[in-house]
């Protein structure tokens, strides 16, 4: 439990930390909740770690052009209690207050989790549910992608060498009808699986649905069956529409939950957070 | 209720008195050993078998040693003048395997030490570690005790190929009578799980050798430091009087630092062989894979009983997982679970046959409640079954079987004397608390509506106070000073070497009240063997009621010196002490108790037959065990979608003889609880077939966290000890021991309409999931 020899610098700007990152040798290092454990573990040994936790133009939340627009070193307690967030796209607040303990909530960051793409982490589910987009920057420039292109397969994200995240987007106007239902391994609290569902509805009937679902496989998806088969019913019709959200996975399995577990617990847990959306909508 | 203001009139033991130490553990001001810093000091790092089992064919230490500060390395064969780690128990026919503290040709569990590397700081030590090569001859390993002892498995050590460690057998009274007698028996295997006891604060040493006395200093997180003293001064070939142990500040130990380890007479090799202080920290990894672990029991439980209820006899076949080498008390804790085997019930005949079983894992010992947990998991589970198979209330089955009152000091089945109990007491108060009567219709009514509510029942019985010492293995008796200084200011030491219980304030109580003077005047000192006079230590509940009773004995004899004092300063031979002076019952004429410790000082004028100074040490040997116990109900519901135990209500109700301090009481009692329904609900050490710890990291160990653990109701009802002055039984252990039976009951007894008879710990959401799947399919 520890971590090789590296050197640390701290930039204060977003131009010197892409270029001190251009040779795609350094780490950028955000909360350090992820990046940390795995240095100390020896499972990452970088000779050279990039701060981005002194950059102000990367701290932020705004409401501007039609999206929540939350720079790379938002923490999760940041997302979790900002009243912008909470009142346009709701889902990731609640989704945010939800990741680790307080300690975690207060250093680790959304563009950390979302560069990390850890498989059972939180945010993916609630941005695959919103339709995020996420910004990338080098020293030469930026992109922009959506959550689905970004996260690519476990632990592994579009990024290029040299690439961090600046910003992720979602659409303002998120609506109430959203609900994160997670259920916890109970000893690290990540997800052994966590759905995240936005819908619209009118007189009790789902109109349109939106469902994120992580911790059941490689990486965060989206269920588009599910979200179809939602459409047109009402609460009672909710546990036939999700029964689906497992068909064709690869599910994860391990001494926490065996992958046949977790995929009913994919459903449970879907149609629970369904209905809390529903009810909410 | 609130915390006490402490005035100096009036008694403090039984008040709820913040712990005193407290402030400079939650303000960060105390030195535990990794904050221990001495000027030329080097860092250890260890290397450790990543296998199971493998001979080293080839090890190579060039490059870690030619590494730019790295100072020393050390490999098994420079550490042959060094004596094995030391086995304390015995038993008839015990095979203890050499536990060198390095290994030599051959690694027997993951984890196992092999070489050490000392650099000019711990990450160096730590990249030397990295850069030694070694070649491992893999070989097979199990992880399993029973399948270790079945007779076809890979031999732990070659030399015992049936990888059987010891047998013990214990019978009592005629058990195969009572089983012809009984109209029906109930038969069951219960597992006790291997669990990682997770000190918040893992092992640590910092040895420094002072090569002009040839003296040895040894910092290390132990709950023994005067035992570790003795046998690290064995292990090193070191004179006793030359060896000093620190314990400095700790963070927990729950029987993990009742030990003598490898790394701690290593520390002390490494220390002499280079002159200079070396720390060694324990990684969280480590402590998982190194430090010992508990339970590790498959049981199985036959119970013989008449269709009215009584109890006729039992008896049972136990495997205890050993792990590779036997740790300080190793062998000797499955005999405990023997011995409390019979709980709180009278029957007189009972059969146990302990099998030890070597695996290739890291050893257990005591663990938080250290062979109780799984006896009192067994009765209390067996009584269950017993009663559902006749179809018997739970509460009336216990009420016929226990030991009545007018039975104590009742001789148990086993050969123990319970000191003194009122069973029935703490169980009426208990259903009483949460409406039995209220909560049975409830449940009928969640039954009707398919829903799954438990009510699970324990009532504990525990042996505590180690010990008599015949009984123990390396003494039970403790040690006590009271220092009273020219000034009146009063030290007392302890050799308890208590660890987190809370005895700095307690003992400052007993002192406090016996003295007549304010909390503010005592200073308790523990932990260091060149401060405080030879102690046995901290464990098995033993610190107030061994510890504190010692205590209570120096304090009655520093009383009378200072009487003494106080007659010759008042003129007079009719003085009483009360509130801290001595009053002359003539006159009404009093000095202060720093005029009576003066006078000892200065000793201008002696009392007759009276020594100078004002200084007590008690050693006392306890005439018995205690043995504290109650009832705890747990009250559970099922969700029958994901299979989670949801716990709605807690009830402990806890006889643990006379109360000090009912604040720390209740800290230790919900510590206890949230252990055992750890063990209950989430914890499990898991080795795979090649024993590799699966659980290795925080990460896949669950231990509850403070929004797991449902609000304890709790109460007491007061039974004193006899066997010691104080009336004090044993608190730390209590909530563990009762913790899990009562939820396995309670899962059992939701679960119960669907034809469930037992679920094995610890009880899963997946694992009830398919409990339920199965018997609704
Ligand atoms: C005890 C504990 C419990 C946790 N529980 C949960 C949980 O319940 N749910 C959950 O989702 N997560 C959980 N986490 C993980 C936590 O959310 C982390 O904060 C998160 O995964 C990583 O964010 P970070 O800011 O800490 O990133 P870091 O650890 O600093 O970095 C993580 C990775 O992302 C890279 N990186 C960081 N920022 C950028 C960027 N802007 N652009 C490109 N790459 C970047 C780093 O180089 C590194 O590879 C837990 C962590 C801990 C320690």
């Amino acid at each position: 439990m520890i971590a090789q020899n590296f050197d640390y610098t701290a930039p204060a700007s977003l131009a010197e930390a892409l270029s001190l990152l251009a040779s795609g040798e350094a780490k950028p290092l955000a909360g350090g909740m992820s990046l940390i454990p795995m240095m100390k573990l020896r499972l990452a040994a970088p000779d050279q770690v990039v701060d981005l936790g002194r950059i102000p133009e990367l701290n932020y939340i705004r409401h501007d052009g039609g999206r929540v627009r939350i720079g790379a070193t938002a923490t999760h307690h940041q997302v979790a209690t900002s009243t912008t967030v909470r009142s346009q796209c709701p889902l990731l607040a609640a989704t945010a207050a939800q990741i680790g303990d307080v300690q975690v909530r207060n250093m680790g960051t959304i563009g950390g989790s979302v560069a990390h793409a850890d498989p059972a982490a939180d945010y993916p589910a609630a941005l695959l549910a919103l339709g995020a987009e996420v910004t990338v920057a080098n020293a030469g420039g930026s992109r922009t992608l959506s959550i689905e292109d970004f996260l690519v397969d476990t632990f592994t994200t579009a990024l290029e060498p040299g690439e961090i995240i600046t910003e992720i987007s979602v659409p303002a106007g998120g609506g109430s009808g959203c609900h994160y239902q997670k259920m916890l391994q109970p000893a690290s609290g990540f997800a052994i699986v966590g759905i995240a569902v936005q819908v619209t509805a009118s007189g009790g009937v789902i109109a349109s649905a939106r469902v994120g679902v992580t911790g059941l496989t490689g990486k965060a998806f989206r269920a588009h069956g599910v979200e179809a088969a939602l459409v047109g019913k009402s609460a009672a019709g909710i546990a036939e529409a999700v029964a689906g959200i497992a068909d064709g996975v690869d599910a994860n399995s391990d001494i926490h939950a065996s992958a046949g577990y977790r995929c009913q617990m994919a459903r449970v847990h879907a149609g629970r957070a369904v209905a809390a959306a529903l009810a909410k909508a | 209720m609130a915390t006490t203001t402490i005035t100096k009139t009036e008694p403090l033991v039984g008040k709820r008195i913040r712990r005193r130490e407290d402030p400079r553990l939650i303000t960060g001001a105390a030195t535990y050993v990794d904050d221990i810093k001495l000027p030329g000091m080097y860092h250890a790092a260890i290397l450790r078998s990543p296998h199971g089992a493998a001979r080293i064919a080839a090890l190579d230490i060039s490059r870690a040693a030619a590494h730019p500060g790295v100072v020393a390395v050390f490999t098994g064969k420079d550490i042959t003048g060094v004596g094995p780690v030391p086995c304390g128990a015995s038993l008839p026919g015990l095979r203890v395997p050499v536990h060198t503290i390095l290994a030599q040709d051959r690694v027997y569990f993951v984890g196992h030490p092999v070489a050490v590397v000392v650099a000019s700081d711990r990450y160096i030590a730590r990249d030397g570690v990295d850069l030694i090569d070694v070649e491992w001859d893999v070989l097979p390993a199990v992880s399993d005790p029973e399948k270790a002892i079945a007779g076809d498995a890979p031999a732990v050590h070659p030399e015992w190929p049936d990888n059987i460690a010891f047998h013990h057998h214990q019978e009592n009274g005629n058990v195969d009578d009572a089983f012809a007698q009984a109209e029906v028996v109930v038969k069951q295997r219960i597992t006790s799980q291997r669990l990682i006891p997770t000190a918040m604060e893992t092992r640590g040493v910092v040895a420094d050798f002072q090569t002009g006395d040839k003296a040895l200093t040894l910092y290390s997180s132990t709950q023994v430091p005067h035992l570790l003293r003795t046998l690290i001064a064995l292990m090193l070939g070191l004179p006793e009087n030359k060896t000093r142990v620190v314990a400095p500040e700790m963070g927990g130990g729950f029987g993990s630092k009742l030990n003598v380890y490898a790394e701690e007479a290593l520390m002390g090799f490494v220390a002499m062989k280079i002159g200079k202080p070396v720390k060694w920290i324990e990684s969280r990894r480590e402590n998982y894979l190194t430090t010992i672990h508990g339970r590790g029991h498959v049981d199985y439980f036959e119970i013989a009983a008449k269709r009215d209820g009584t109890i006729l006899g039992m008896k049972l076949k136990l495997i205890q997982d050993i792990g590779a080498y036997h740790q300080l008390l190793t062998p000797a804790i499955p005999t405990l679970s023997v011995l409390m085997m019979p709980g709180l019930y009278k029957f007189q005949n009972i059969r146990a046959h302990v099998v030890g079983a070597f695996t290739n894992c890291v050893p257990t010992d005591a663990y938080r409640g250290a062979g109780r947990p799984e006896a009192t998991h067994g009765i209390e589970r067996m009584v269950d079954m017993l009663a559902a198979e006749i179809g018997m209330d739970p509460v009336e089955i216990r009420l016929k079987n226990f030991v009545a009152n007018e039975q104590f000091p009742f001789s148990t089945a086993t050969g123990l004397v319970y000191d003194s109990g009122n069973y029935a007491a703490p169980l009426m108060k208990a259903l009483d608390l949460v409406d039995y009567q209220g909560l049975r219709a409830q449940q009928k009514k969640a039954r009707e509506e398919g829903r799954l509510m438990g009510i699970g029942i324990s009532t504990y019985g525990e042996i505590c106070a180690f010990g008599p010492s015949p009984a123990t293995p390396a003494g039970g008796w403790e040690s006590a000073t009271v220092k009273i200084d020219p000034t009146g200011k009063v030290t007392v030491m302890t050799g308890a070497c208590p660890h987190g219980q809370g005895e700095e304030t307690t003992f400052a109580q007993i002192t406090a009240d016996e003295l007549g003077i304010p909390l503010d005047d005592i200073h308790v000192i523990r932990g260091d063997t060149a401060i405080v006079q030879y102690g046995i230590g901290t464990f098995g509940s033993r610190g107030t009621a061994v510890g504190g009773a010692a205590l209570y004995f120096a304090l009655q004899e520093v009383k009378a010196k200072l009487k003494r004092y106080g007659a010759m300063l008042l003129e007079s031979d009719d003085v009483s002490y009360q509130g801290g002076q001595c009053v002359c019952n003539k006159t009404g004429r009093t000095v202060s108790l720093a005029e009576m410790s003066g006078a000892s000082y200065r000793a201008m004028k002696l009392p007759p037959n009276t020594s100078p100074g004002m200084q007590v040490t008690n050693f006392w040997e306890p005439p018995n065990f205690t043995f504290p116990f109650g009832a705890h109900i747990a009250v559970t519901e099922i969700d029958r979608e994901t299979g989670a135990v949801q716990v709605k209500r807690y009830f402990a109700v806890d006889d643990i003889g006379n109360i000090i301090n009912p604040l720390i009481v209740d800290g230790q009692l919900h510590g206890g609880v949230a252990q055992g329904l750890g063990q209950a609900l989430y914890e499990q050490a898991v080795y795979d077939e090649n024993a590799q710890l699966v659980t290795g990291e925080l990460m896949d160990y669950a231990v509850p966290k403070a929004t797991m653990v449902p609000w304890i109701e709790s109460d007491h009802t007061v039974t004193p000890s006899p066997v010691n002055p104080l009336g004090v039984k044993g608190v730390g252990e209590a909530g563990t021991i009762g913790c899990s039976p009562a939820m396995v009951n309670s899962v059992v007894d939701a679960l119960r309409p669907l034809g469930v008879k037992h679920v094995d710990m610890p009880m899963t959401s997946e694992k009830i999931w398919r409990i339920l799947n199965s018997a609704q399919a």
